[in-house]
Parts: C-alpha cells; sequence; structure tokens
C-alpha cells in the first residue's frame, strides 16, 4: 500500500499551547539571556508584558530553534535573522498560496 | 570510496586564497542551508559544501588532500587504486576501507576543527574526508566503518528532524474538515548509498474545524530516525485562503451582513449565509450600522466552537422609483434625526 492510499490523521498541536521563558530555554538548552535577545530584536514573538510572564507558541518555538541554526551556521546576527525569518515564512506562505492556485483553489 | 573535489563543491580555483575559500562557503551555504533551501538534496549539498569547508579551511588538511591531488587524483576516482601515473602505488593506506557493515562505533573523534563557522557533526562527512582526515574510519582500527542503512545523520543522530509544511486550505475545508494529498520531497538512499529526493505522497486528513495558523502533527511521518519508531514528525501549519464573504479570526466567523434601512429600523427576520448553510437571523428593531450579531456556535467547530459575528451593514438602494422618492421625502420632512450631530457641523 503507498503512502497515498493510506490517510493519516494527525492531531492539532498549537490548539493554545504556550512555553515559558524557562521552558523554551530548557527545549532549546540556551540561557534566558539568549531568549530576551531575541525576544528584543524581534526574532521571535512573546506575548505577555514581562519576561517572567511571556507565553512562547508552537510556531515561535519553530522559530526560535531555527533561528538558532541559521545563526550557528551562517553566522547571522540577530536583527539579519529577524528579517530573514521574516522573508522564509513570506516565502513558504506564497509557495503555498501557489499551491493552492495551481489546484484551482 | 571514491576522491572528492572539494574545489569543484566549492566552486573555486586550486590557488584560492583563504578569504576566498570562506566566501565561497559562506555563499553556498546561506544557498543550501536545509532551513532556507527546499530542495530535497539541501541537507546533503549543505553537508558536502561544510565537508569542503573543514577540509580546505584548515592549511594541515588542505595541504594533506592537495598532495593528493597532485599525485593525480580526481573527482570520483576510486581511493583503493593508486593513482593514474603513480608506480608506487603509496597511497594504498588512504582506501582503507571496513567494509563489515556494522553501524557502531559512532564516536567521530577529532575534527570539530577551529570550532569556527560550522558545527557540524564530523560524522556527517564522507568515508573520504574521515579516512583522509581521521574521525571513525581513519583510526586503524577495525570495525569502524558506518555502513548502515538509513541516511548518513541517521547513525548519529537518534531522532529524524521534524519537518514543517504549509499547508492552504479553503475556509470551507476548514470547516467541514476532509481530505487532501500532499507532496514533498524527500531524500532516500537508494541502492547505491546515494541520497535521491524522491516525491512522497500522502494522504492527510485535515480534521474540521483547524484554523488559521494552526499546526496538524503526524507522528513519525517526517524524516527516518535511526529506527522507524525515530522517525521525526510531519507539521502541517494550516494557512486560510481569504474567503470573500467568511472572515476568520481563530475559530469565530465574521461576515459582513447588508440590511435596507427600513429592516434595520423596524427590526427583520433575514436570510444569512453560515459555514453550515443559510440560517435565519433577526434583525432587532433599531439596529445600527456596525452593531454586531452573535450567532453561538455557528464559527468553525471544536471544543469550543466558535460563533458567527454578523456586523450590520446598511445598504442603500442604487436606485430608487419615485413613489420610494417619496416616502424618503416624507420622512426627511418627519425626522428629526441629524446623523452628524457628533461632528459639531
Amino acid at each position: 500500500m503507498s503512502d497515498a492510499d493510506q490517510v493519516f490523521s494527525g492531531e492539532i498541536v498549537s490548539d493554545g499551547r504556550t512555553y515559558t521563558l524557562r521552558e523554551v530555554c530548557v527545549i532549546i538548552g540556551e540561557h534566558t539571556e539568549l531568549v530576551v535577545e531575541m525576544v528584543s530584536y524581534g526574532v521571535i514573538d512573546a506575548r505577555g508584558a514581562r519576561p517572567d510572564a511571556w507565553a512562547f507558541d508552537e510556531r515561535a518555538l519553530h522559530r526560535t530553534k531555527k533561528a538558532l541554526r541559521l545563526r550557528r551556521d551562517l553566522g547571522i546576527e540577530w536583527a539579519g535573522l529577524a528579517l530573514a525569518l521574516d522573508l522564509l515564512d513570506e516565502v513558504e506562505r506564497l509557495r503555498a498560496r501557489i499551491a493552492a492556485l495551481s489546484r484551482g483553489g | 570510496m571514491k576522491f572528492k573535489d572539494y574545489y569543484r563543491v566549492l566552486g573555486i580555483a586550486s590557488e584560492a586564497n583563504a578569504d576566498e575559500i570562506k566566501s565561497a562557503y559562506r555563499k553556498l551555504a546561506r544557498t543550501h542551508h536545509p532551513d532556507v533551501s527546499k530542495a530535497a538534496d539541501a541537507q546533503q549539498r549543505f553537508s558536502e559544501v561544510g565537508e569542503a569547508y573543514e577540509a580546505l579551511s584548515d592549511p594541515k588538511k588542505r595541504a594533506a588532500y592537495d598532495d593528493l591531488r597532485r599525485a593525480g587524483f580526481r573527482e570520483g576516482q576510486e581511493m583503493d587504486a593508486p593513482p593514474p601515473g603513480s608506480a608506487s602505488g603509496g597511497f594504498g593506506g588512504y582506501g582503507r576501507r571496513s567494509a563489515n557493515g556494522a553501524s557502531g562505533a559512532g564516536s567521530a573523534g577529532g575534527a570539530g576543527g577551529d570550532g569556527g563557522y560550522t558545527e557540524m557533526d564530523p560524522g556527517d562527512f564522507s568515508d573520504f574526508f574521515q579516512s583522509l582526515f581521521g574521525g571513525a574510519a581513519g583510526g586503524g582500527g577495525g570495525g569502524a566503518g558506518r555502513r548502515g542503512g538509513g541516511t548518513r545523520r541517521s547513525a548519529f543522530h537518534e531522532r529524524g528532524e521534524d519537518v514543517h509544511h504549509a499547508l492552504a486550505i479553503s475556509v470551507l475545508e476548514a470547516y467541514r474538515g476532509g481530505e487532501r494529498q500532499i507532496q514533498m520531497q524527500v531524500p532516500e538512499v537508494d541502492a547505491h548509498g546515494q541520497v535521491v529526493p524522491k516525491v512522497r505522497t500522502l494522504t492527510v486528513k485535515i480534521p474540521a474545524g483547524v484554523t488559521h495558523g494552526e499546526k496538524i502533527r503526524l507522528r513519525g511521518q517526517g524524516m527516518p530516525g535511526s529506527s522507524p519508531e525515530n522517525a521525526g514528525d510531519l507539521y502541517l501549519e494550516i494557512l486560510l485562503d481569504p474567503h470573500p464573504l467568511f472572515h476568520v479570526d481563530g475559530r469565530d466567523v465574521r461576515i459582513e451582513l447588508p440590511v435596507a434601512p427600513w429592516e434595520a429600523v423596524l427590526g427583520a427576520s433575514v436570510r444569512a449565509p453560515t459555514l453550515g448553510g443559510v440560517v435565519n437571523v433577526t434583525i432587532p428593531a433599531g439596529t445600527r450600522a456596525g452593531d454586531k450579531l452573535r450567532l453561538r456556535g455557528l464559527g468553525l467547530p471544536g471544543k469550543q466552537p466558535g460563533d458567527q459575528i454578523v456586523a450590520v451593514v446598511i445598504a442603500v438602494p442604487a436606485t430608487a422609483s419615485e413613489p420610494a422618492k417619496e416616502l424618503y421625502r416624507q420622512l426627511a420632512k418627519e425626522s428629526a434625526f441629524d446623523p452628524r450631530e457628533q461632528h459639531g457641523v
């Protein structure tokens, strides 16, 4: 049976699940200062006024990991990373849109 | 094991200086970085470029590598044979390959370089690199070969990478749920141990009520891991295509509903579209433009179903008949209503 015949069911994961600053640090294995810096440069978004009240959603967590990989591998600094990630998101949205349009959707 | 032309990988001349090497590496690393490139072989290309840089950016490694090139080795040549034109066969040592298929001996010591630009796992580098510069296969000890199944990464990283994809669906699909075929490029290792891009088609169930920005996780459908249960997950991020009528906000759905001036003033029961079909909505007497009516539970379904929020828009007919105009004139005469009261004019 090919993959196309089998129907895969997933679970919705970003249904309100958020992570605290502390949890994010544990997951990515970095210090809080680094995450605070990423937020201040707009590399990732946090909801909440102060760092101890910050909440990061699944999307922010994914973006954090991606940012760290790009920083490590390509040596991009924070401001550039924020821009690069925004542009990559935009490219992805446009690709999805093109895919939708070429289906006639 | 075949000779690799690192200069060709970086697209530079063999006499390139350190700056040229670094600059070529940076450009290619940016292009082929798996977070940037969507090509199926991005990971492989990125590793290749990193390996070439690791070899050429270290003067000692580069010198050893250049010696080999000077001895006549060229891209793709088998290293087990002596280089063409070399009678000595003195490079046989490089060709030592431990062909036992064990995937063990994971720790690829050494390498790591100067802690510089990349922090690539030297275990990802080719056998050619390992045998030339040390690491698992070059240590002379037996049984260090790494020719297990799966991708190169898998022997060293237990869990496969998660894969993230955007999936654009219509608002109606989000409401009804359904199935969607998605295609993604995945690298596969063929019979010759080469990583080749392959298109994989998956049929995915879209849960009814999923909304913009949410992700669907398909466990085990990401990159392969060291064993099937260690495969990464596939995340599909839902992007809702804009709908001309229904605007989705979380699980709530907003529409604008035009009503006639007399319906707004006198109240009326009007028909309104929802994602589930047409419903009757009561417009209370005295409704004003911009007033919102909440239709509970008529938004996107879910554990906490959303509402449909109807924003009332007062629509005025484009043309009015003479009797209608007469009625408006009467209304104008009768009414003390000043819509611009707040504007001080």
